[in-house]
């Protein structure tokens, strides 16, 4: 009796392994029946691949120039022929006035903004080394640095060919031209004031499309989906009952982040709250519908979670966040121009750091609103009214 | 006979619905003629597209073809309004574990916009007796409680059309009982109900039975209509080691269906002759392997001997699946 009892409980190690593999063989077809997460498994890490492989660059080049010109002549020529051939500036601008220069910087539209004075050439060739202004946008620290610090070599190479004979003294030291530039908006180039702004969008992004991307996956998995389709409710009244919570929890996280910036990290505040608030809701409304429309296409929480993280990604990739947006790709730029994080970095970081008005980011306001318009449209044609 | 909307005295009233689901259809050119003010049993095995047909009715799905109105109304395109006047109980608990007994009580009525909420759940919460837990969760409850909760929540609106959806699946006998007494109360004063069921006595406690089987209505009528029309006749064998004989009476040709319900063996056929041979061979059996005698008695067909044979008349699932 006690032999058998003994041989019984005994495991031995196959039985073992055949339970494993029971297990395993389970797992396996379950993996393969759930296409969408199947797809995430191996969608995911291509993207993070090619984001991180070929989008990503910290070294960015080709950034728009703005050029303002008092003083024509061969020499100037040179030095902005200079530029163009140094890869890191792209003259893309001739202003007419010095204010000019000053708007396109604030707009972001220019990386940078030169200025060459009335008789820059004279006081050249008297050896009297004029100055040459170059205004930088440097809210973001990482995206102007080597452009800045390449500036110098860039202007005495590019003149090296023309001070030949008479003027070869001129080659000498010290450099013919004093380069000034002025690092506007963060010249102090920390990094937190460029990053903390930023931040307040990936919070928002992150926390209110995966949270309302459950909204109605929830409802689908509980069951309590066909209920609430049995009751005289219409889409449009379930998505905007559902987002609205989100927008107090958005309002909060940004009190509390904007708190942040000031009182732990010293992040300056040059614009109007206002323009913020206005700023900061239509984003908040954005993602909040992007989070329904993906609860309008994902069958279970995990999907909904899947896709939350499939726009996450780009999001902080593309969108300037991490990297200089200038810094990337052309094809990486337009992917990054589509997502939401994008222009709301743009006027958050033009209202803090830049003290503009919302208005003077108005291609970004309408680029949200537009992906706003689209996403709901999409998320109502969604909505099934029936369980089909 | 084509009926259009003005025939008030239907509550529903659909021809030919069709549902498919990717290529396989689940229900299959139904007609239903119900008139207001009844309760009618909507039986079939699992599968047979009762509720399909019942989510069709109240416009949660659109049919493939056929049409039909529900309350005087076209269920394709007037969901809206049916769904303002009918009452809908789901298979499935669909109320929100998460809310409390008054809060989904409270939530549902604002969604038909009851004037007068909170008077309106209160009386509710009365006529439930869940006066003294109307704080607690909806998922805390049992299953009776539950079923009791839903079917308070989905008659707060008054509607003219109730369709209850498996109600009292895995519900104890005296929460059935109570459940139905509430179904009847609701009759009484006006509601025309629909309930779908897998329980014999249920079905006995409605006006008329309507039989699926495989997406088709195989049969509809009263009880007694149904047991009639079948024209089945049934024998009622009776002793200790009855159920011994099963085996044997399977290979028998002659008996449309065998059961063993209630300590008898029912077999049954629509030809009374066959049936007495096979009694007789049975004897003959019992005899030439020493087994405990049988007593055979003719009887009159019960519902479920009807079923059992429905459905095995019916035969294989034709359907396709996938």
């Amino acid at each position: 009796m006690k032999s058998h009892q003994k041989g019984f409980l005994r495991d031995s190690l196959i039985d073992q392994l055949s339970r494993v593999s029971a297990i395993l063989r389970k797992e396996f077809i379950q993996m393969i029946r759930d296409k969408m997460t199947f797809a995430m498994m191996l969608v995911i890490p291509l993207m993070q691949l090619l984001l991180f492989g070929f989008a990503i660059n910290t070294d960015p080049k080709h950034l728009p120039t703005a050029i303002y010109i008092e003083d024509h002549s061969p020499l100037v020529r040179s030095i902005m022929r200079g530029f163009s051939v140094s890869d890191y500036y792209q003259i893309v601008h001739q202003s007419v006035s010095p204010q000019e220069n000053s708007d396109l910087l604030a707009r972001g539209e220019v990386a940078f903004a030169v200025h060459f004075p009335v008789g820059f050439t004279d006081q050249l060739i008297k050896g009297e080394r004029p100055t040459l202004l170059i205004e930088a946008d440097a809210s973001d620290p990482s995206a102007s640095s080597q452009a800045i610090s390449r500036v110098h070599e860039i202007v005495n190479q590019s003149l090296q060919h023309d001070l030949t004979g008479v003027l070869s003294n001129l080659q000498t030291q010290p450099d013919p031209v004093i380069v000034i530039v002025h690092p506007l908006y963060n010249p102090e180039g920390k990094s937190q004031y460029n990053i903390v702004p930023g931040l307040l969008g990936v919070i928002l992004t992150m926390t209110l499309v995966m949270i309302t991307s459950m909204a109605m996956t929830r409802e689908a998995e509980t069951g309590t989906l066909e209920n609430l389709l049995a009751m005289p409710v219409k889409p449009l009244e379930v998505m905007m009952g559902k987002i609205l919570p989100y927008v107090v929890v958005g309002a909060i996280q940004t009190t509390v982040v904007l708190l942040a910036a000031k009182y732990i990290f010293w992040v300056p505040f040059v614009g109007h709250m206002f323009h913020l608030v206005i700023a900061v809701m239509l984003f908040i409304i954005t993602n909040l519908s992007l989070g329904f429309t993906f609860s309008t296409i994902a069958r279970t929480q995990m999907q909904a979670m899947q896709l939350t993280f499939f726009f996450f990604l780009p999001s902080i990739l593309l969108s300037g966040f991490m990297f200089p947006f200038r810094g990337m790709p052309e094809w990486a730029q337009i992917i990054g121009e589509i997502l939401p994080l994008t222009h709301f970095l743009r006027i958050i970081r033009g209202i803090m750091l830049k003290g503009n008005s919302i208005s003077e980011h108005q291609p970004d306001v309408y680029a949200l609103l537009i992906f706003t318009l689209l996403i709901m449209l999409i998320a109502i044609k969604r909505y099934r009214q029936t369980l089909d | 006979m084509i009926r259009t909307n003005t025939d008030q005295t239907l509550a529903i009233n659909v021809k030919g619905l069709v549902k498919d689901f990717d290529g396989r259809t689940v229900v299959d050119n139904i007609d239903i003629q119900m008139p207001k003010g009844q309760v009618w049993g909507f039986l079939g095995p699992n599968g047979s597209g009762k509720t399909t047909t019942i989510r069709m009715i109240c416009g949660l799905l659109k049919p493939t073809a056929g049409s039909g109105f529900c309350l005087g109304h076209d269920i394709i395109t007037e969901a809206a309004i049916i769904k303002r006047a009918t009452g809908y109980m789901t298979q499935k608990f669909s109320f929100w574990a998460d809310l409390s007994i008054r809060e989904n009580l409270e939530f549902v009525g604002r969604l038909y916009n009851q004037t007068n909420l909170k008077r309106l759940v209160n009386e509710t919460l009365e006529s439930l007796g869940l006066e003294h837990r109307q704080n607690q969760l909806a998922g805390t409850l049992s299953g009776g409680w539950k079923q009791r909760l839903a079917l308070a929540a989905v008659t707060m609106h008054q509607p003219q059309l109730l369709l209850l959806d498996e109600p009292t699946a895995g519900v104890d006998p005296q929460a059935r009982r109570d459940f139905w007494d509430q179904i009847h109360y609701f009759s009484d004063q006006g509601m025309t109900v629909l309930v779908s069921t897998h329980y014999m006595d249920e079905a006995e406690r409605c006006d008329q039975i309507v039989y699926l089987a495989h997406g088709q209505l195989i049969t509809q009528g009263s009880v007694m209509d149904v047991i009639k029309q079948s024209g089945l006749l049934t024998f009622k064998g009776t002793g200790s080691y009855v159920r011994q004989l099963i085996p044997w009476l399977k290979q028998q040709t002659g008996i449309e269906h065998i059961a063993y319900f209630g300590n008898a063996l029912h077999i049954s056929s629509t030809d009374l002759s066959s049936l007495s041979q096979v009694i007789r061979r049975s004897q003959m059996y019992i005899a030439d392997h020493n087994l405990e005698s049988v007593q055979w008695q003719q009887v009159d067909p019960s519902l479920e001997d009807t079923f059992i044979a429905l459905m095995t008349k019916s035969g294989e699932d034709q359907r396709k699946y996938r």
